[in-house]
């Protein structure tokens, strides 16, 4: 009870109107750099850091949290009408949410987008409300082994639920594993693969990558088909929100799915990437639309942004809480929560209560204020896609070539996306799926960081893998996922005996 | 009258700018990149944004700071970038002990004395951490209990591979002949959960990265691996605070680490670049930000310029080879 008369206080505070102005101008700040590729949530919060220093620390921590949610909205913008990511988490959200766009339902994948997201988010607001203390220890539980196996289901849910062929999935995997080994090895500090050239240091970033992948290769691809940009039919008016939130409570399995996925990945703290995959792997198995997935599907944009947005949120519990931040963006906040001089740890929540009561109101408002505001840009956004192609592509380039450079200040970055273009036009036409070879660049080095960790820890036996009711439960879900249609074929398969028999 | 109104006006402003250039020596141009070999989040990109807000706020600066991280190769890019800005005096980097570990360990073409010393900040001390359930009260007790497990079953967690922490441990291992099994994780406050989360059995934090487990009761600080115990008095937890902790020295495990924090900046930067530098972190320690940070963090305040501080690094830098070299972790072992 102590908890809901603290949140009202804390509505109180967030509430007030010079914290509403803060948590506006963050907003739109978020949106704008969620767009922008590579610039990113963590990014666009460590430049304007700086800016809250003079405000009081609540106020501060509202306007770079609703910066943190309007980058999340944000990124899946360019995701559903360009085909570029703005942010890891937004991968997933074009497989299907491009094609939406493709056929004129640009409007329709954005509203779906944003209110899922709002969805997701809320679902976490929630629950850290309720059982935050409890969350936290559940944290706690995670060693290395733990993380691995977390990493490992996220794999095995994609990859094992896909339905292209196996060897090309496997060939794009591993790809992605070998840019992932590139740069500095963290367990042995040695370099790998890095043939004596200082640019490649830094192994290749995933944002890069994706930049290249997609936005540049999307592109070319575009480029042969004769010029044409088949978005223009999108609608531009705001009706077009009303007729899909009407559709949307039929996804209700789907997004209570995703919210759980993605508050536990949050927690633990895989983030809001690998919940993203797993839930659009999970939704694609299991929806009755499966085979519509990558062709359009509404159901496929709802699943991954759902998921990101309820652990992008429920990551910052860990963050306040233990003071580990379960996203990059919360490795920023975390060295604000710092300099403002707050200790982030068990004894926040005792000694800081209007701080952090403050920001818990300051998500539910701030996710709301979020909506209104990109809700009602969706028919400006949508009707982006009508300016003719040939308009649009060098813009999309330079937005490309802005991003890829800003991730670090390098022009060698932006030579790697060119390349990236290439090789994803290439895969394309080859067609190799790409999203394996993402996710194996995304978590392929931290699943790895946490395999050898695990092992260093069990000094080399494997067992440590099964080593508890936790770490095992995980390894068991993963291992289904991976065999499930080779299960699936067995089961019906001895139905078959059985009725063959009978 | 009026041209003679002007004709003064001309006058005075030429004055002012002939004096103006006669009294203030080098000043940036430009906005001035202050580069954090390091990521985001850390301790040292946790002091430069505390710099950069103080630099703001008290507006320290006519051009703006602008903290740029470049943690490649842990910490070799952000060095070279530096290292490849002859004659540009509008970058700066703050370093950690990868200015000479990083070297050592991957054998990057660069060495600290490419740069051009400006200030020592501060020293970063390192505590040796257990979790607070565990029955070690002191050094001793707990020694003795890596000393009757099976060898290598006692997990020792640090930041990154063969750097700080790991010489740390290494050193540790010599001085109370035991063995440790080293997990290295990518930052110091997940290393500090993990040792709460009971899945490594100590750790050599930083005293910011482990205070607030501290505060809530989760972990013990054992000893402080520094020649004298720290200044701050203030209790943190069970009535202690940072000035109870004993030396590790005292406690029979005879070894002292301090890692550097300080600033260089891009070579063959001149005398009057390098000073007004100097004098910024001159008003910027005197602000009480910065003061409040010092003391949140337990660092050692030491504030090294010019001769001493080159004579300072260049002696840490052959006891980190020594100490690198004697743990097998210079390139090509």
């Amino acid at each position: 009870m102590e908890e809901i008369v603290n949140l009202f206080h804390g509505f109180a505070v967030a509430l007030q109107p010079f914290n509403i102005m803060v948590m506006l101008l963050g907003i739109v700040l978020g949106v704008i750099i969620g767009v922008l590729p590579g610039l990113g949530g963590a990014n666009g919060v460590a430049i304007l850091l700086p800016l809250t220093f003079s405000m009081p620390p609540t106020s501060a921590i509202i306007m770079l949290s609703c910066i943190y949610w309007g980058a999340l909205f944000g990124g899946a913008i360019t995701s559903i009408l360009f085909n570029i990511p703005g942010e890891p988490w937004s991968v997933a959200t074009t497989f299907d949410g491009y094609p939406m766009a493709q056929q004129g339902k640009a409007g329709e994948a954005l509203t779906a987008a944003f209110t899922s997201s709002f969805v997701g988010a809320l679902f976490a607001v929630i629950m850290i409300t309720l059982v935050a203390p409890l969350v936290a220890s559940f944290a706690l539980q995670f060693g290395p082994a733990e993380k691995f196996a977390v990493y490992f289901l996220a794999f095995c849910s994609f990859v094992g639920l896909s339905k292209e062929p196996p060897f090309k999935t496997i060939a794009a995997m591993m790809m992605g594993f070998a840019l992932a080994a590139v740069g500095l090895d963290s367990i042995t500090g040695q370099l790998r693969l890095t043939f004596g050239f200082t640019h490649l240091l830094n192994g290749f970033d995933f944002l890069i990558a994706v930049i290249g992948l997609f936005g540049i290769g999307e592109i070319l691809l575009t480029m042969e088909e004769g010029l044409a940009f088949k978005g223009g039919k999108a609608k531009i008016d705001l009706k077009v929100v009303l007729q899909t939130w009407k559709n949307l409570p039929k996804y209700w399995l789907t997004m209570l799915r995703s919210c759980f996925i993605g508050c536990w990945m949050g927690i633990t703290p895989a983030g809001a990437t690998p919940a993203s995959f797993m839930s659009y792997g999970i939704a694609k198995r299991v929806s009755k639309n499966g085979n519509n997935f990558g062709k359009g599907e509404i159901e496929g944009v709802i699943a991954p942004e759902t998921a990101a947005h309820a652990a992008g949120t429920a990551a910052l519990l860990p963050m306040l809480s233990l003071g580990v931040p379960g996203s990059p963006t919360a490795a920023v906040l975390l060295g604000g929560l710092l300099i403002w001089g707050l200790q982030p740890g068990p004894m926040l929540f005792v000694e800081q209560k209007e701080f952090v009561w403050g920001l818990i109101a300051s998500m539910y408002l701030g996710n709301l204020f979020g909506l209104i505001v990109v809700l009602t840009c969706v028919p400006i956004f949508a009707a982006i896609l009508r300016v003719p192609f040939s308009i649009i592509a060098p813009l999309i380039l330079v937005l490309c070539a802005i991003g890829a450079y800003s991730v670090h200040s390098s022009t060698f970055d932006v030579m790697m996306m060119l390349v990236f273009g290439v090789v994803g036009y290439l895969l394309k036409k080859c067609n190799y799926p790409l999203a394996p070879l993402v996710l194996a660049i995304v978590l392929g080095d931290k699943a790895e960081e946490a395999f050898r960790q695990s092992l260093l820890g069990s000094q080399g036996s494997l067992g440590i893998f099964f080593s508890n009711p936790l770490v095992s439960t995980i390894m068991v879900l993963g291992l289904i996922a991976l065999f499930w249609s080779a299960i699936q074929e067995g089961i019906t398969r001895l139905r078959g005996t059985r009725t063959a028999a009978a | 009258m009026k041209s003679s109104v002007l004709r003064i006006a001309l006058a005075t402003v030429a004055v002012l700018c002939t004096g103006g250039m006669a009294s203030a020596a080098w000043e940036p141009v430009r906005p001035v990149e202050f580069i954090v070999p390091a990521g985001t989040g850390g301790g040292a990109d946790q002091m430069a944004r505390t710099i950069q807000g103080i630099v703001t706020k008290h507006n320290l600066m006519k051009q703006p700071l602008v903290v740029i991280n470049k943690s490649g190769g842990a910490g070799g890019e952000g060095f070279l970038d530096v290292k490849s800005s002859v004659n540009n005096p509008h970058k700066i980097i703050i370093t950690l002990s990868n200015l000479f570990t990083t070297p050592l360990a991957t054998g990057i073409p660069f060495n600290w004395k490419d740069l051009t010393p400006v200030a020592m900040l501060a020293l970063d001390e390192f505590v040796l951490w257990v979790n607070a359930d565990k029955p070690y009260k002191n050094v001793k007790d707990y020694i003795d209990a890596v000393k009757k497990a099976p060898p290598g079953s006692i997990k020792m967690g640090g930041t990154g591979s063969k750097q700080e922490d790991q010489i740390i441990t290494v050193a540790v291992e010599k001085a109370s002949s035991t063995k440790f099994t080293y997990i290295p994780y990518k930052g110091g406050g997940e290393v500090a959960v993990q040792l709460v989360g009971n899945h490594i059995d100590s750790s050599v934090n930083n005293p910011i990265e482990a205070v607030a487990q501290w505060r809530g009761g989760k972990l013990r600080p054992l000893c402080v691996f520094d020649g004298k115990q720290m200044a701050y008095g203030d209790p943190i937890a069970d009535g202690k605070g940072w000035k109870d902790i004993p030396t590790c020295k005292s406690q029979g495990l005879d070894m002292e680490y301090l890692m550097l924090r300080g600033v260089f900046m891009s070579p063959k930067a001149t005398k009057d670049q390098v000073d007004y530098y100097i004098e910024l972190f001159k008003k910027v320690r005197a602000t009480p930000e910065w003061q409040d940070f010092m003391k949140s963090g337990a660092f050692n305040t030491t504030f090294l310029t010019g001769a001493d501080y080159a004579k300072w690094v260049e002696v840490e830098e052959k006891r980190h080879e020594v100490l690198m070299k004697e743990a097998g972790f210079l390139a090509g072992n």
